[in-house]
């Protein structure tokens, strides 16, 4: 039949060889291995580091994780409290002859003072920002204070977290006096962070949203604040997550800003105001310690702070994903 | 093309046949309907550029109004018009005189957002919102304000666009589960339950098959009776079977700028523009000859 359409039509053969693949030349083939090959190597070298982190925090800080861990205070001077050789019986891996009652690895405060300042960072900055996101998208568009807001934004992006903390130290702390270092100020610190993160994410998402949505939305009837309400955000809503869970995670991981501003306080403090901690500052403040325990202390709590994360974006994921099941 | 029409009106029901042969018998009878748009020397500006210039169109009550033409003649600026969706648009703008009702659409005091409430549009693509089919239908009547009833207004809307009993089992499913020309139905449910005075279609079928665009066509025809319809559309026989009127439009180039801009040829009713357009323009394009 074929051959009658096309008088010339080609040989059963030849075609076989070039639908398979196997009229390609040598050398085609050679590069082709090689591009292969190198960008599976990249791929590797660049997740090598991040496995290589992971397994160390988790072997090094993974049997500071027990019950106590979650309850008890910190330990302060731990010379007192244990003799050395304890602590290097248990470092070398003899857990079973460590006496707990008299080293008691606890982080709670840390996990609290954690939980605290971020959720509070988060509710100032994420409604802030989503505000300013609808504003620059939906509102502002290509005027003249929507990008001189965006340009601000992007240069607040810039500022190195350390700067932040200053920030806060002296328009917050010094003026406050001794009450002035608390989870407040650190949250206002990581929330100065966050804002310009969640910004531009959720701008970006709202831009993503299809105008024909807003058009027929606006074709009905529908005030602008309706249709950004009723149609834009829900249809964004997941990006806009997960945006900000990114900012999140970013600012529960920031030591800088917290530095001049929490205190530094290893007393349990569930409240906003007083002198408080968190898990990045306690692997900045027992890292820089020279005992063994103080060092468990470290990976202990960068362990607790990297689950945390990752708890925290699963869990986002989790629900979002609930919240998309209509796209 | 006479033919043509008598054989959609016979699938709908007697009571359109006996307006259309009234209305073909005495065609100034149809004239006697009442005006809703009038549309006098409106120019569409996109910028500073002029897409549309000088349109003078009359749109009648319980009538489908068609604007046929070639593509880019401005069809579709001209439509966004009337419900001032074309605000939406930066540097839009509109010169000349468009009332509805008497009233100037453009009039600095009139809100657009209450236009569009009696003004429906149905879009070329559908353009379902990421919601429940219900939550699509019920989502004018709750911006309007409605609460209760609201599962009577969805079941109608849905019904008068011959999507209910395909859906009825699934109210609470994504409207992107449906087909292309299920959710084009699902939109015109959504503009219907708001109850609007006219509905605007741009090219409402042309991403739908024929079978879609059939039932679509009928459904048309049949909602007519109570709203009035002004439809875009690329399709000759599509305007042949289901318009009362036809706008033909096209394109003017100015041979020394190379600027193209939209002018309206002439706007009659459709039997007349079929059968005898009045100018050379027109008779070139619906017989073949152009475009």
């Amino acid at each position: 039949m074929t051959a009658t359409l096309a008088p010339s039509a080609p040989d059963h053969d030849d075609v076989f060889d070039i639908l398979t693949g196997s009229s390609i030349s040598f050398s085609r083939r050679v590069k082709n291995r090689a591009a292969t090959a190198f960008m599976i190597g990249a791929l590797l070298i660049a997740a090598l580091p991040l496995l290589h982190l992971i397994l160390t925090v988790v072997s090094k800080g993974a049997h500071a994780i027990t019950p106590d861990w979650f309850t008890k205070d910190i330990p302060g001077n731990i010379g007192q409290t244990a003799s050395q050789q304890q602590i290097n019986e248990r470092f070398a891996g003899g857990s079973a002859t460590l006496d707990v009652t008299k080293v008691v690895l606890g982080m709670r405060p840390a996990i609290v003072g954690t939980l605290i300042t971020t959720l509070a960072a988060s509710l100032m900055a994420i409604p802030l920002g989503i505000l300013g996101a609808v504003y620059l998208n939906e509102y502002g568009k290509k005027g003249r204070l929507a990008s001189f807001i965006r340009f601000m934004s992007d240069v607040m992006t810039g500022v190195p977290s350390v700067v932040m903390g200053l920030f806060i130290y002296t328009v917050w702390v010094i003026p406050n006096g001794v009450s002035g270092a608390s989870a407040f100020a650190g949250a206002l610190a990581l929330g100065c962070l966050m804002l310009p993160i969640v910004v531009r994410s959720a701008e970006e998402m709202l831009r993503l949203v299809p105008d024909n949505l807003r058009e027929a939305s606006a074709a009905l009837g529908t005030r602008t604040w309706r249709t950004t309400l009723g149609v834009v955000l829900p249809a964004a809503l997941p990006g806009i997550t997960s945006g900000c869970m990114l900012a999140v995670a970013r600012a529960a991981g920031e030591t800088a800003p917290l530095l001049f501003t929490i205190g530094g306080v290893t007393a349990l403090n569930a409240s906003l105001s007083g002198g408080n901690t968190a898990l990045s500052m306690q692997i900045f403040a027992n890292a820089t310690e020279n005992t063994n325990e103080q060092t468990l202390l470290a990976w202990g709590a960068a362990l607790t702070l990297i689950t945390t994360v990752l708890f925290l974006t699963v869990l986002a994921r989790f629900v979002t994903g609930r919240f998309a099941n209509l796209r | 093309m006479t033919d043509e029409m008598g054989e959609v009106d016979d699938v709908t029901n007697t009571e359109v046949d006996v307006r259309v042969e009234v209305a073909e018998a005495d065609p100034s009878l149809a004239d006697e309907r009442p005006v809703v748009f009038n549309v006098k020397d409106l120019s569409v500006y996109y910028a500073a550029f002029r897409a549309v210039r000088d349109v003078k169109i009359e749109i009648r009550r319980h009538e489908v109004t068609a604007f046929i033409g070639p593509s880019g003649c401005g069809k579709t600026t001209v439509l966004r018009c009337f419900n001032r969706m074309n605000d939406l648009i930066d540097g839009a703008r509109v010169e000349g005189t468009l009332t509805y009702h008497g009233v100037d659409l453009y009039d600095p005091k009139v809100n657009p957002v209450e236009v569009r409430r009696r003004i429906g549009m149905v879009f070329q693509k559908p353009n379902p919102f990421p919601k429940s089919i219900y939550d699509n239908v019920a989502y004018g009547p709750r911006i309007a304000g409605q609460k209760s009833d609201l599962d009577d207004v969805v079941e109608q809307a849905l019904r008068r666009s011959a999507l209910w009993d395909e859906v009825k089992d699934r109210l609470k499913k994504s409207a992107l589960g449906l087909s292309g020309g299920q959710q084009q139905r699902l939109c015109i449910a959504r503009a219907i339950a708001v109850n609007p005075e006219v509905i605007l279609m741009d090219e409402p079928c042309s991403a739908l098959d024929p079978i879609a665009t059939g039932r679509i066509e009928d459904l048309m025809s049949e909602i007519k009776l109570d709203y009035t319809i002004v439809i875009v559309t690329h399709n000759m026989q599509q305007a042949a079977r289901i318009s009362d009127r036809c706008a033909f439009f096209t394109t003017e180039v100015n041979e020394a700028s190379d600027v193209r801009t939209g002018v309206l040829v002439e706007c009659d009713r459709t039997e007349k523009i079929f059968a005898n357009p009045t100018d050379e323009r027109t008779e070139n394009y619906v017989t073949g000859r152009f475009g």
